[in-house]
């Protein structure tokens, strides 16, 4: 039926204008892309984008407790924070905590993807074990800890003592604080990445190992010449989540050490919270949520440049 | 394709001893919750075994509020990141238009902007909304999903190209096209990403921490952290009830969907 | 009426690579029509830009004698096969056959009425509550046929539909597809690589390559007369020989291949003389030799018994040659035969350009013997 309209209309006309129809189409379907991807694009603009760049402009201002900007000041924010001491122990503690947490979290799911990748009765319970800290939360996981890391009921002094080895000051000394946060935060990584790496490890076709075996191939040969480089993009992938996240940790401080003691956790997202919601320095602490958010960028911007070469993609 | 017993037994070894140390902490909360305070105090082994933490946990935290208020927000987010990514990731596979692959890197581009760099501005736009304390606040935020839409959209690219054309010779517009036969086809892709959606809200902590003041849309993980500021010096068996309590149904929901998550999880992973 | 023609269709993407090239062409109403290429030659775009899946860069497309280039699919009247069957998966038999109709919002009443005569016609009556992944690759086939079937459009359209079953089920759906057609009287146009399909079931076919015609016409016309030296190759099994072919000083000789010598009657003159010719004869054509009339006598490089036939190839030049020859032959590898080639038999091409000069004539009075 629209088909005889359409034609009507068009012998009336006599000629049909077929770039004006093909214009009228790509309209068409560009707003009804826009309509498909609106929600997000407006939710994004809201709490991504838009905070991104308030956060910028803020880190110019010095604000009130309400969070209004009061005078500007120019760079004068940044530059406190590169002469504050506090800070500058901020930004130490954390590239320290990322070069603790990202390799041990990375070798650890790595060896239990392995041996969870073997044909072996009952591995499926081996793998809802090794995965179950993905469904542990940070507060639940931190009161954990907080028990183990206790100086004088905790397990893990209790085992030392009576190994007849002085306990630990885990979460009140400085030089062990960080530490002891960072095995947390390693167990804690251990169930995702866990679970990442055995779905990259069983990606990997089986022929390839069959193959390998006819050709009389060991167990660790069929891993450093097989599993490593088949495995590689998933380990790109693993360890820039795995950096990224190491950046914004926050819960773990909240309950574990609240930055302290003496400045020694204070990683650099505890340090914006306490900032912005403790002393209501707004200003200041936009300016430390730019840094941040320019070492992430630099950090995903060099994993993919030096990264992304040595991956083997199938 | 059979080990030789040798190796067999050393696989076992490491995984009942890697898996033990993994679950020891998980294993030792539950214990604890159980335990009596004087045995938790002189590190003795559990004499006795009582839901007495429990009891107390729920007499003096309303936990079961905040356990209302975390399914609450979790399911909502869940939704609403199903729906955004979904409707999103169709565009990206099945419409054509200008401005599409630059769509495309914008959403890549989320990636990089850590969320906890722009609380700042986040907070005040709640604030001037009158978001705190609702559930708005603590949901709607997080509705729109880069890594989402990349899992679903590897899905559905996936979906034969024939099937869309099929459906437009037959007459049928892309909504319909959309509700009909994408969502039907990729529940399973849905299913991984409203289980990883639900997981992660409930497990949030520094936003819920931020945008409420009170119980009434609180948090059981904030709930757990007032939980261990006030007993923290006398009853480690109640704080660790109410740990187990806030892990629960997020381990249960692992355990049911672990197989589907993880297979999930890699697709969407790697392009 | 012609009832579907194309005029000066012509697809290129990003105004650069041309995927087809000033393409005219009529279907008439009921014709059954083959389009054949090799893969990447522009059939199925071409059949896409029909069905109003992809866009025409150039050219006017008429349906029933009116322009549907800015047409969308659904009011084009068509229904279309996929070579995957485009089966909605989580639907049931019956509701993959009735999506269409559901989408178009029939009548519920005839919406059943349809599917009982189709499922009935098709065979489908048992499996109707059936997913498609519990159906094997001929019943998939023929729920995507249903569908096409029940749509009641006029023109159907395929896209290479065989090209997912094994070979028997293969030889068995041509027939029923080509019955179908002709007892619906529906307007076909079909898709294929495969020659065989193109040759056994088209009323008439399209060659095509590198996105331009190479011929149009009935099977048998591209098999006897070529119009250039693509099409000789590509239609009949196995596919037509081919050598390059210069004259002797005295014209009674054409040397094929510098090794292959075959006698001319110097004043014959319906035989091209052009100095860069290629000639082509058919494997039944290279007649196996008798007392009278042997011609050559050729060292056999490889022999396939098929039962019926013995295909015997001969290395000639630089080209393998290939004689069918009917019954069973007991020749073995490195035997030399005595065969009987007869200038009447030859095809003409023009190295240069690779079109026809002339045909066979042998060819031409078969085909006078078949109709």
């Amino acid at each position: 039926m629209s088909l005889e309209n359409i034609v009507i209309q068009d012998a009336q006309i006599g000629q049909i204008n077929f770039e004006q129809v093909k214009k009228r189409q790509r309209a068409k379907s560009f707003i009804k892309g826009m309509l498909f991807l609106l929600p997000s694009i407006i939710l994004f603009s809201i709490f991504l984008f838009y905070p991104l760049g308030r956060t910028i402009y803020l880190s110019f201002f010095l604000t009130n407790a309400a969070g209004e900007t009061t005078v500007f000041i120019g760079w004068q924010n940044y530059v406190n924070l590169f002469t504050s001491p506090i800070f500058m122990q901020s930004m130490k503690s954390t590239f320290l905590f990322v070069l603790y947490t990202v390799p041990f979290t990375i070798i650890i799911s790595l060896f239990l993807a392995m041996i969870a990748n073997e044909k072996l009765k009952g591995i499926g319970f081996f793998r809802t074990v090794y995965s179950s800290t993905m469904g542990i939360s940070v507060a639940a996981a931190s009161v954990f800890w907080l028990y183990l890391f206790h100086p004088s009921i905790g397990l893990l002094n209790m085992i030392l003592e009576t190994l007849g080895i002085d306990g630990i000051g885990w979460l009140t000394d400085p030089d062990w604080a960080l530490f002891a946060v960072s095995i947390t935060t390693i167990w804690m990584n251990i169930g995702f990445t866990f679970l990442i790496l055995l779905g990259g490890l069983q990606s990997i076709d089986s022929y390839l190992y069959e193959s390998a075996d006819i050709d009389g191939a060991g167990y660790f040969y069929k891993v450093r010449r097989i599993t490593i480089p088949m495995l590689s993009p998933t380990l790109f992938f693993v360890v820039t989540v795995t950096i990224i996240n190491a950046f914004q940790t926050f819960g773990q401080i909240d309950i574990l050490t609240q930055g302290g003691p003496v400045n020694s956790t204070n990683l650099v997202v505890y340090s914006i919270y306490r900032e912005a919601f403790v002393n209501y320095k707004f200003g200041s602490a936009s300016a430390q949520a730019v840094l941040l958010f320019i070492i992430i960028l630099i950090m995903t911007f060099l994993q993919f440049k030096f990264g992304e070469r040595k991956v083997h993609y199938q | 394709m059979t080990m030789p017993i040798s190796k067999r037994i050393i696989f076992y070894v490491l995984l009942f001893i890697t898996g033990f140390i993994v679950f020891a902490p998980t294993l030792m909360a539950l214990v604890m919750s159980f335990m009596s305070n004087k045995d938790i105090m002189t590190g003795s082994f559990p004499t006795m075994l009582s839901f007495d933490n429990y009891v107390k946990a729920f007499g003096q935290f309303p936990l079961l509020k905040y356990l209302f208020n975390s399914f609450i927000i979790s399911a909502l987010i869940m939704l609403g990141q199903l729906i955004l990514s979904s409707l999103a990731a169709y565009a990206f596979v099945f419409l054509e238009f200008k401005g599409r692959d630059l769509l495309f890197y914008l959403f890549i581009a989320t990636m990089m902007v850590p969320f906890e760099a722009s609380i700042i501005p986040n907070f005040h736009t709640i604030r001037d909304l009158g978001w705190i304390d609702k559930y708005e606040g603590l949901s709607i935020p997080f509705f729109a999903l880069a890594f989402g839409t990349f899992l679903l959209r590897q899905n559905f690219k996936q979906i034969p190209k024939e099937l869309r054309e099929a459906s437009q010779i037959a007459g049928m517009g892309d909504f319909k096209f959309y509700l009909s036969v994408v969502l039907p086809v990729s529940r399973t892709s849905l299913l991984t990403l409203g289980v990883y959606g639900f997981l992660t809200s409930w497990n949030m902590y520094l936003w819920p921490l931020l945008a409420t003041t009170n119980d009434s849309v609180r948090t059981v993980q904030i709930g757990l952290k007032q939980l261990q500021t006030q007993e923290q010096l006398n009853d480690w068996g109640v704080i660790m009830a109410g740990a187990i309590i806030v892990v629960i149904p997020t381990l249960i929901l692992l355990f049911i969907s672990q197989n589907k998550l993880q297979k999930g999880l890699t697709e969407g992973a790697l392009k | 009426m012609g009832q579907i023609d194309l005029i000066n269709i012509s697809k290129s993407y990003d105004k650069q690579k041309s995927v087809l090239n000033e393409i005219n062409l009529s279907i008439e109403e009921g014709e059954f029509f083959v389009l054949v290429g090799p893969s990447g030659s522009g059939k199925s775009t071409l059949l896409r830009m029909i069905a109003g899946l992809e866009d025409i860069t150039a050219g006017k497309l008429k349906i029933n004698d009116k322009v549907v280039n800015h047409i969308p699919p659904k009011d084009r009247n068509l229904s279309m096969v996929f070579q995957n069957y485009a089966l909605y998966p989580h639907l049931s038999v019956e509701q993959n056959i009735l999506f269409g109709l559901n989408a178009k919002k029939v009548d519920k009443k005839e919406q059943r009425r349809r599917l009982t005569e189709t499922a009935k016609m098709m065979g489908l009556s048992e499996l109707l509550k059936r997913k498609p992944r519990e159906l094997s690759g001929g019943q998939r086939q023929r729920v995507a046929l249903a569908r096409s079937v029940v749509s009641e459009a006029p023109l159907c359209l395929m896209d290479e539909p065989l090209s997912n079953l094994d070979a028997k089920l293969r030889a068995h759906m041509r027939i029923e597809i080509r019955r179908l057609q002709r007892r619906l009287g529906l307007t076909m146009v079909y898709v294929t690589h495969d020659q065989v399909e193109a040759m056994t079931m088209g009323d008439r076919i399209m060659v095509l390559n590198d996105g331009k015609i190479q011929q149009v016409g009935k099977p048998i016309t591209l098999y006897n007369e070529p119009a250039n030296l693509f099409v000789a190759s590509f239609i009949g099994t196995p596919k037509m020989n081919l050598g390059k072919a210069v004259f002797n000083g005295n014209q009674s000789q054409l040397i094929v291949e510098n090794v292959l010598n075959i006698q001319v009657d110097p004043i014959q003159d319906d035989i091209p003389r052009n100095e860069n010719v290629t000639i082509g004869i058919r494997a039944e054509h290279i007649f196996p030799g008798t007392n009278n009339f042997t011609t050559h006598h050729l060292e056999v490089v490889n022999v396939e018994h098929l039962g019926n036939e013995t295909s015997i190839a001969f290395d000639i030049g630089s080209e393998l040659w290939t004689a069918k020859w009917p019954g069973q032959w007991d020749i073995t590898v490195g035997d030399v035969v005595p065969v009987h080639i007869n200038i009447e038999n030859l095809c003409f091409f023009d190295s240069k350009t690779g079109l026809l000069i002339k045909s066979a004539k042998a060819g031409k009075k078969q085909e006078v013997v078949l109709v």
